[in-house]
This record gives C-alpha cells, structure tokens and sequence, in this order.
C-alpha cells in the first residue's frame, strides 16, 4: 500500500526519477455487496467516504462515479472558500468546513494548496453597504472573522481595481473575510480519495446507476453499468444528477439543475493576490498558482443537464469584469466551461435522510458546494453512520420544505439563482 | 442558447429575448385549506427537473409579453415545439407526460 508522502519520500523518489510512485488509490472491481455505498465520487462524495471511514469506523464502503474521479463541479468550479453566510445555519455549517479546510493538507497527508489570501464582497449601492454590514455583523456574532471596508480601503489593498466616482457601478465598500481563499480543486478530489483508499475504501468509476432496488421501504442495492452492488446503506451525492437519482427511488426533490460557467485567461503575472466578487455585477475572480485568472460567470436561467452555457451569460461576466478591472480588458481567455449546478428554492443544501430506510441525499449546494466540501462529508457521514443527522445538518433536512423553515440564503450565496 | 419561435407572434427570435416560467402544468390546488403541509410543500416546491424530453414555461418578455408552453431537451437543448398554453397541454395530455 503506498507510504505517506513527506520531503524524504520526495527526495527519494526524485533520486529514481519519479518512477517509484504508487497508485495514489486503488482502483477495484466492485464487490457483491458494501456496508455503505457513496454515489458520486466527487468531492463532496469521496469527503463522506473518508469521515465515514475515519471518525466513524465503517468499513465495506464503496464510492461510485458514473464518469471519472473528481470529473464533475470538482473540476469545473472556481475554487472559492469562503464562511460568511448570513444566517445562523448556514454560517456554522460552512464555517464547520472552513475549519477542515484550515487542517486538511495535514489531515490527508496531501497538499490541497489551501491558501487563505482573503475574500472581497464588493458594494456598489447603499443597500449593498447595508447588506454587506448586516451579514459582517451576523458573522462577527457567530465567530467568524469578517470585516467592512470602505472604498478607499477596498483600492488601498486591489490596487488594480476601478474605484472612480464615474463607473457605473462605484465600488462604495467590501466585506472582507481573512480567512477565506482558494485551494486546488483536484487536489482536494485526488487528497480525498487517497486518504479513503487507504482506509480500504473501494473507488470505482465508470459505473453508472441505472436503478435502485428497495423493498419494503428499504434500500437493498443498486443495479450499475458493472453490475448489480448490494448495499445496506447508499448516499447519494451527485450534484446536479441528483433529481435523477432521486426519481429513481420515487422521491421528489425541490431542485433545478441549470449550467454555470467558468473561464480562465491566459497566465500573467501575479496581480492579484486576493478574491474579488460582486454580486452586483455579478463576477467573481482570482488568480491561480499559474498565473490564469480564473473567473466564474452567472447561470442560465433554464433548466439544463447539458455541460455547456450560453455565450451572453459569459458575455455578461466579462463586462462586469472589465468594469472592475479595466486593465484586464485586453487579457486573452484560455478556456470555458460548464458544469452543472443543482439549485434548491433558498439557495442552501439538502443534507438528509429520506422515505427510504438507508438511503440518504446530499445535493442542493447550488452554485457553492467547493468550499463546503470537507465540512460537507464530514456531517453526511454523520448522518449515514449514526441514521441521524448532525447537529450541523439538522435545519439543512429535506422536511424544511413541508414546514416552511427554509435558510434564505440568496443574498450570501454570491450567484444569483 | 437557441431560438425559440413564439406561437403567439410567430417571431423567431434568440433565447434571450425571453424569460423561462419553469415546469409546465403546475395546477395549483384547488382548496389548499385542506391539504396537509406535505402536499403543499410538494406543490410549492418540489419539481420534475427531468434529464430529457422536458415541458416547460417561456414568457416572450421583450416581445409580446405572452407565456406559452415549450418541449425542450434538456441534455441536448433541442427544441420540439413551442405551443400557446391550451394546444401545449393537448399534446402533453395525449402524450401522458404528466403522469
């Protein structure tokens, strides 16, 4: 089985000319039947997996993936971590997560390249300045580290930012998260599912779920493109499939699926050593490790399962971006993309048990699942391995939508759905 | 993005122009004092959200402003037909689309 990584693995390697490595996971034939079998092996699902496998000793556990590893919004969102959600919830969720985040390369053995370089929520009206100040004081009660800035010190700390009166859209203030920031987005995935595997987790992919097999109000299995899986316990985690599992085991979920898009530019050199977004104009950036800038754009509007957006929406992003940095305007774009996001009614995740007994749904994240990915696993298998939610999930329950106790949290959630 | 050609002005005009309704057919209940939360929260929220064949409401918004009912694919983005709301649900009632 392969050795933790460290300088002298490193080292070691290097002398051999890095032919020695291990597999990083290990890829199996599906078993006859898990204990627990995770559908989707994104991040969110592989995060499940681990938690389930270290804090909570299953073990028979499977992680299925109809395409590739990591092969979904892991790979097609703007790597943004952040907490300063507005509600009491949803905060403590997210900072639950934030909180992983800031221990997780140790934790996994695995450079998930967590840099918290801060995070910008720009105003561009009074009501904005009155909302950021609301949410920034939500937080502070709460524990999390947020701040306002004004104008002059939003320009003072983005020197490349537009902050003149003649913009339409004036930069008035920020809220500001220290805390917050990027991480490499595969590395999370491939992080993940090394540290699962090596607690003996099974990570199949290209085994798609055609059907599942419940009896008696109870999950018994699931049919595959591999196959027939027998299964105690299956939870769900397929983002903007989910609706099509749910179907599947005739349950109905209050979400739409819609594209969102992404792009990266060209590598420069580093200019911008923070995240910018703006719900007003409704952009987002920051400027990876490589030197792109990566850029996240808005959704469309319909319902979609098609990994591909339409061309105005990303139209619509660049303007907004040029409007804010005036300089980029001449910055050639590498490349576009889209993924798709399961939107819920009020903007928050669906972290639940269901009808079925032992079966389970983790979906709903919207256009911001990235950075609840460790935080995310971490109460979902909270939830399979103890049949009951934690303390953390419990308002996040599929039954909110019968008792009305829905978590508006559209105005923190940064893409309007 | 695509085109869409209203069945009330007969302009084929790019997808922008209009505004998406969601799922079609949504009857709203008839007495909602007697149903239970569930079918409630059910009609309010709950949704098809199908991979495929999907029926679904446009608004022309920069146009004539009339709603109407569209049968799009919603992996390929390919359009069926757009009808008024009245020859839409024949067509989805004879197809038993919402059983």
């Amino acid at each position: 089985m392969q050795k933790d990584y460290s300088v002298w693995s490193l080292f070691k390697q290097g002398l051999r000319h890095n032919e020695g490595w291990d597999p990083a996971w290990k890829s199996p034939e599906p078993k006859p039947s898990y204990n627990v079998i995770i559908v989707g092996a994104g991040g969110h699902g592989l995060a499940t997996a681990y938690y389930l496998a270290k804090e909570h000793n299953v073990r028979g556990i499977a992680v299925i993936e109809k395409g590739y590893l990591g092969g979904g919004n892991t790979a097609r969102n703007t790597t943004i971590v952040r907490s300063n959600y507005l509600w009491d919830e949803s905060a403590m969720l997210y900072e639950h997560s934030l909180k992983l985040w800031e221990g997780l390369t140790e934790d996994l053995n695995y450079n998930v390249m967590f840099s918290q370089r801060g995070v910008f929520n720009l105003g561009h009206t009074l009501q904005d300045m009155r909302d950021i100040e609301r949410r920034v004081n939500a937080n502070n009660l709460n524990g999390i580290d947020a701040m306002v800035l004004d104008g002059a010190e939003v320009k003072r700390r983005i020197p490349l930012i537009d902050a003149s009166k003649s913009t339409r859209f004036p930069i008035l203030g920020a809220s500001f998260q220290p805390r917050a920031g990027v991480a490499r987005h595969d590395a999370v995935a491939w992080g993940f599912a090394r540290a699962a595997s090596k607690y003996g987790v099974d990570i199949i992919e290209n085994c798609e779920v055609s059907s599942m097999d419940i009896a008696g109000g109870r999950i018994k299995g699931l049919q595959t493109s591999r196959g027939y899986i027998g299964a105690d316990q299956v939870g769900c985690v397929a983002a903007g499939h989910s609706s099509v599992l749910a179907k599947m085991a005739g349950i109905r979920l209050p979400l739409e699926s819609h594209p969102l898009q992404a792009f990266v530019s060209e590598s420069l050199k580093p200019c911008l050593d923070t995240v910018v977004m703006s719900n007003a104009v409704h952009g987002y950036l920051s400027q990876s490790d490589k030197g792109e800038l990566v850029i996240g754009a808005g959704i469309d509007h319909f319902n979609s399962y098609a990994q591909r957006g339409s061309p105005h929406v990303i139209e619509h992003t660049a303007a907004a971006i040029i409007e804010l940095f005036p300089m980029f305007s001449r910055v050639r774009m590498n490349r576009q993309w889209g993924g798709i996001v399961d939107t819920a009614p009020d903007a928050c995740p669906i972290i639940s048990k269901t009808t079925v007994k032992g079966l389970y749904f983790n979906c709903g994240w919207g256009t911001g699942g990235f950075k609840a990915t460790p935080g995310s696993g971490n109460v979902f298998a909270h939830t399979i391995a103890n049949d009951e939610p934690h303390p953390l999930n419990r308002a996040f329950d599929l039954n909110r939508f019968s008792t009305g106790h829905l978590i508006d949290e559209h105005g923190a959630a940064g893409v309007a759905h | 993005m695509f085109v869409i050609t209203c069945p009330h002005c007969r302009e084929k005009r790019e997808e922008e122009e209009f505004s998406y309704g969601g799922e079609a057919f949504i009857a709203r209940p008839l007495s909602p004092e007697t149903l239970d939360d569930a079918a409630w929260g059910d009609y309010l929220f709950m949704r098809k959200n199908t991979k495929g064949w999907n029926w679904e409401m446009w608004g022309h918004a920069t146009g004539c402003r009339k709603w109407f009912v569209v049968k799009r694919h919603t992996a390929t983005h390919a359009l069926e037909g757009a009808w008024t709301l009245a020859d839409g649900r024949k067509i989805y009632d004879a197809e038993g689309a919402g059983a």
